[in-house]
């Protein structure tokens, strides 16, 4: 495998993208998305709990696929090629759209190979100073260097929340994906590691396609160009920031920007959700997402 | 009687204690008898563990017993090796995404119903083997026995460990492109200390059991000579001491005890700074 250097203008699309839950009960997650993801851009998935933001991410670079009772529908297509009807094998297809998850996760090493560990899984380097000039560079890049340098081979589950979140980062940046699917990468942070991490984000966007899942409005508003408002498992908007807020096209994208409830009839076929004004505008404290708890009795 | 909460919470306070003392107790007593006596043994015959046995060892005493020491370590070693490998292999399997949820449950079933066997079990078992083939005890056949009695022990801990390292490490590798045993190596990683602290316990009931290799290793009294000759171990040397007529005999059991207790507890001690070192670059290290 040649290296790849970060390549810009990735796009990735999806075409009536469905994922169902086959498990006890069937669920159907997501029901035909249809999303474009502009390159260098960075698009935030918004909707209240449950509504399969989570799952839609995942299914962007077919990381659902590592739990089982899970079915696809449709495709992904990242510059125009197939995702799930790909020739190079799914972790080809990962490596090339990152995944950063929503809880701090350190991999059970050192600081240094925590960054290194894609570099090192991928044989992406050509000797040791050019594996330490990498591992220095992603660190820079996510603002970590200057607090970890004298300190690399310290276990990466030493750091704080907010700097192992960015270590995360650096981690999935070091394999050079086109783009980067980060999953509510604040909600477990204070909110001075989420500023942070948010800065360092708003920097990255300039170079990386990026998706971002989020149930804090605000943020949405702070750092993304596009948003999409998922609600039941279906898209009700997808626009750009400004006229996603300032100017809602739809009467549920309405109600969710002015934490009101989301009528029930409408574009999307739910009924009663049952929980009328809990869907307030999301904070985040929010409950758990991931899992599918799409209306459903 | 009716009892006030506070009460209440204070009779069962003193009722904990008292059954954690008791257990300290018993444990002490027995340590400290073992030591007591096991060392007497010593003072006056400090090569008593690394002589070997002469002839007449058994009737009057005659020699050390190094043989069942180096019986226990020929036999207890080896099959810890084996029975780790197998174990961690099978634990790694059974967690990992190559494996339904379903398997895994009902080989872990079949594994703790193996760990509640008794011991002696697996001795008769490997001596019917042993007939079967037509072959005599021997230490290898002792290798056998304790590796299949360890198995279910290690294999169990392991799977634990495994289970308990967080699943976002695995969303986290498979993310980067990682492959699944890629995937699996790092969640090894991440249990290790949970991994070590198994591998020590399968070690720990092995080197202590007799049962298993009371059939199967020759219950020799004589130096083992090869890996098909008959050996013995610690544990059953133990025994035959302690049914001696003579009493030499029978207080040199206490120093045997005293040798194999020592071995564990130093192994466990091992085992725990070992952890210790693993457990900082564990998720959440630094908590523990």
């Amino acid at each position: 495998m040649t290296m790849t250097s970060p390549t810009t203008n990735a796009t990735l699309t999806t075409e009536n993208l469905a994922v169902t839950y086959t498990g006890n009960r069937e669920v159907e997650a997501v029901k035909g998305v249809s999303l474009e993801f502009a390159a260098n851009r960075l698009t935030a998935i918004i909707g209240p709990s449950g509504c399969g933001k989570s799952t839609l991410l995942k299914s962007l670079n077919r990381l659902h696929e590592i739990q089982p009772n899970v079915e696809i529908g449709g495709d992904v297509r990242l510059n125009g090629e197939s995702v799930y009807d790909a020739d190079e094998p799914v972790p080809e297809i990962r490596r090339r759209i990152g995944y950063v998850p929503q809880e701090p996760t350190p991999l059970p090493l050192s600081i240094y190979e925590n960054v290194a560990y894609g570099l090192r899984i991928h044989g992406d380097y050509e000797s040791k100073a050019d594996l330490d000039e990498r591992v220095e560079r992603y660190l820079r890049k996510v603002n970590l260097w200057g607090e970890v340098e004298d300190r690399l081979d310290a276990p990466g589950a030493e750091l704080s929340t907010g700097q192992i979140q960015r270590l995360c980062l650096a981690r999935s940046l070091a394999v050079e994906p086109e783009v980067l699917l980060c999953d509510e990468v604040t909600s477990a942070l204070d909110p001075v590691s989420a500023e942070t991490v948010e800065e360092t984000l708003a920097d990255l966007k300039e170079e990386y396609t990026i998706v971002m899942v989020t149930h804090s409005m605000d943020q949405a508003r702070r750092l993304a160009d596009d948003v999409v408002f998922l609600y039941l498992g279906e898209v009700v908007e997808a626009n750009d920031v400004e006229t996603f807020f300032e100017n809602p096209q739809h009467e549920r994208t309405r109600a969710f920007v002015d934490g009101s409830a989301i009528p029930t009839t409408g574009a999307v076929d739910g009924e009663a959700n049952g929980d009328g004004d809990g869907n307030e505008r999301a904070t985040t404290t929010d409950t758990e997402p991931g899992e599918p708890v799409v209306a459903e009795r | 009687m009716v009892l006030d909460r506070y009460a209440r919470q204070r009779l069962f306070g003193w009722l904990a204690r008292g059954a954690a003392a008791l257990v300290v107790a018993v444990m002490v007593l027995v340590v400290a008898v073992t030591i007591y006596r096991g060392g007497r043994v010593f003072i006056t015959d400090p090569a008593i563990a690394v002589t070997p046995p002469g002839s007449r060892y058994m009737l009057e005493a005659e020699g050390g017993f190094f043989h069942a020491v180096l019986g226990s370590v020929f036999i207890v070693g080896p099959a810890t090796v084996v029975s780790a490998i197998l174990a961690v292999s099978t634990a790694i399997y059974l967690q990992s995404d190559y494996s339904s949820e379903r398997f895994s449950e009902t080989v872990n079933m079949f594994l703790n119903v193996l760990w509640g066997t008794p011991p002696i079990v697996y001795g008769v078992f490997v001596l019917t083997v042993i007939i079967a083939v037509g072959a005599q005890t021997s230490l290898f056949f002792g290798i056998v026995a304790i590796a299949i009695f360890q198995y279910p022990i290690m294999t169990r801990y392991t799977d634990e460990a495994l289970r308990a390292a967080p699943d976002t490490v695995r969303e986290a590798t498979y993310g980067l492109g990682a492959t699944r045993f890629e995937t699996a190596l790092i969640t090894v990683r991440a249990a290790l200390p949970g991994i070590v602290a198994g591998i020590v316990m399968g070690f720990a009931r092995g080197i202590g059991d007799a049962a298993t290799v009371l059939f199967t290793a020759g219950r020799s009294t004589n130096m083992p000579a090869g890996p098909f000759e008959p050996a013995t171990t610690l544990p059953v040397l133990i025994f035959d001491q302690a049914m001696s007529f003579n009493a030499e005999v029978r207080s040199h059991a206490y120093a045997a005890s005293f040798v194999l207790i020592v071995a564990v507890l130093g192994l466990i001690l091992a085992s725990k700074l070992l952890a210790g070192r693993y457990a900082r670059f564990a998720p959440g290290g630094r908590h523990s």
